[in-house]
């Protein structure tokens, strides 16, 4: 059990602004009843400075639940935190891989390696790089693919260093903005773009149909990747 | 380092993320990400957006067992994928391709060589080495060839491509690269069918060398 303040800290209306209130209503009220609590003191928040560490610092509400369950994973190996995490991610991989014509059985079977692979590669995550949600979806297509050709697919080296431990939630709410942006963008196309969009990204065409694509990649992304890039070469600047 | 001044373009970086690259082009494209911080940041956002379609789709409802078969699996100790690093001009992805060995170099003649890395139904990747001043033979290719620059520089028709360059030929691009003085030039190729070349000898010699 994580210790206290989590829910305190974020305050219940910010966390159920990023659940799905259908689907997740009845588990936060059961996380409230029973006390489950998600450890807030790890290193990936911002923590007031001459202040007592445990103390984590209020105007950053906008850190999305996911990522705070996703840090407590990587730094706590928490696994109440990593249960929410399946909780959320769970059904929705599985309507995401299903809709590629994908059956239900083996949908499930990706599901297992996609979170084991959130589980065991946590430490790789970095808030102020990615989303939880974007984390999870290449995890999500790679664990896929290499399901269906059993051989590994070629991934990029990694950049050499690890997610610094203390990224501070400007960074991260940045990230989490972006995110949002482009989410809502998504929401705002009509429903045939979006659904061009959805079958691009599920890996249903080819290079050369996503270049036939008008309206791909979204303006959003434009700025998403500039941003980016800024932070890329910020993080090597810090490295030298 | 030189600047890279050719990237992978957005459409391939989109499939790449998404998965819908044939392997050898996935193969160069993970490289040139290797190399290329701006292709990274790229490709990160295109993740972004992956996650942002994630978040809207449909939740399907999971059974029962899997919940807790997957935090029964959290204990179980696995191997260690093994990741391959940078190793001279070879960046991981073509190390794991070369998994973990130093190219094994066949001659094609006039001092140029290449080892093959994968060949197959959806195409070829390929190293190749080219000596200074020296041509790749005249070739012309049914779809996209991609070529990675990662060691010295060529020119085509099309310009200059140089450490981390990635010329993207189409199918309609007849070009001759020839390796610049200096360095030889070595590159990753990738197409997906096997190349066809103009002059009739090596056109017989091709299903030899395979290339």
């Amino acid at each position: 059990m994580a210790p206290a303040g989590y829910l305190k800290d974020y305050g219940r209306k910010e966390i159920l602004d990023h659940f799905d209130p259908a689907a997740d209503f009845g588990r936060i009220e059961a996380m409230l009843t029973s006390g489950l609590q998600i450890d807030t003191a790890m290193s990936g928040l911002s923590v007031v400075p001459g202040k007592d560490r445990s103390t984590v610092s209020m105007p950053n509400p906008q850190i999305s639940a996911q990522t705070v369950w996703m840090l407590a994973v990587r730094d706590q190996r928490d696994r109440a935190a990593f249960a929410a995490l399946f909780d959320h991610f769970a059904p929705r991989l599985k309507g995401f891989i299903m809709r590629s014509g994908t059956g239900s059985g083996q949908a499930e079977e990706i599901v297992q390696e996609v979170m084991l692979t959130v589980w065991r590669n946590a430490a790789q995550f970095d808030p102020a790089r990615a989303q939880v949600s974007a984390w999870v979806y290449q995890i999500a297509r790679n664990r896929h693919i290499d399901v269906i050709r059993k051989e590994r697919r070629p991934l990029p080296e990694d950049l050499g260093y690890g997610p610094t431990e203390d990224a501070d939630a400007g960074e991260i709410m940045a990230v989490e903005q972006e995110g949002d942006m482009l989410k809502q963008a998504l929401d705002r196309l009509k429903p045939e773009q979006r659904e061009i969009i959805e079958r691009a990204y599920m890996g249903e065409f080819t290079h050369q149909e996503i270049s036939a694509q008008t309206g791909l990649p979204l303006g959003t992304i434009k700025s998403r990747i500039r941003l980016g890039l800024e932070r890329l070469r910020h993080e090597l600047k810090d490295m030298r | 380092m030189t600047v890279i001044t050719h990237h992978t373009p957005d459409a391939l970086l989109a499939a790449y993320a998404a998965g819908s690259l044939p392997r050898p082009y996935a193969l160069v494209v993970a490289a040139h990400i290797s190399l290329c911080l701006e292709c990274r940041a790229a490709y990160e956002a295109h993740q972004a957006a992956g996650g942002a379609v994630l978040e809207n789709t449909a939740a399907a409802q999971v059974s029962d067992g899997l919940r807790a078969g997957v935090l029964d699996l959290l204990d179980v100790e696995v191997a260690p994928v093994t990741r391959y690093r940078r190793s001279g001009v070879f960046p991981g992805p073509v190390m794991e391709a070369l998994k973990g060995q130093p190219p094994r170099w066949k001659s094609l003649g006039l001092g140029v060589r290449q080892c093959i890395l994968s060949a197959g139904r959806e195409g070829s990747a390929r190293l190749l080495y080219i000596p200074p001043g020296q041509a790749v033979p005249d070739h012309s290719h049914n779809g996209l060839e991609l070529t990675l620059v990662l060691q010295g520089s060529f020119s085509d028709e099309t310009g200059q491509f140089s450490g981390g360059d990635l010329e993207v030929a189409g199918q309609e691009l007849q070009h001759t690269p020839i390796a610049d003085p200096g360095a030889p030039c070595i590159c990753l190729a990738a197409t997906d069918a096997p190349l066809r070349f103009n002059a009739l000898i090596p056109r017989i010699l091709q299903p030899l060398f395979r290339i």
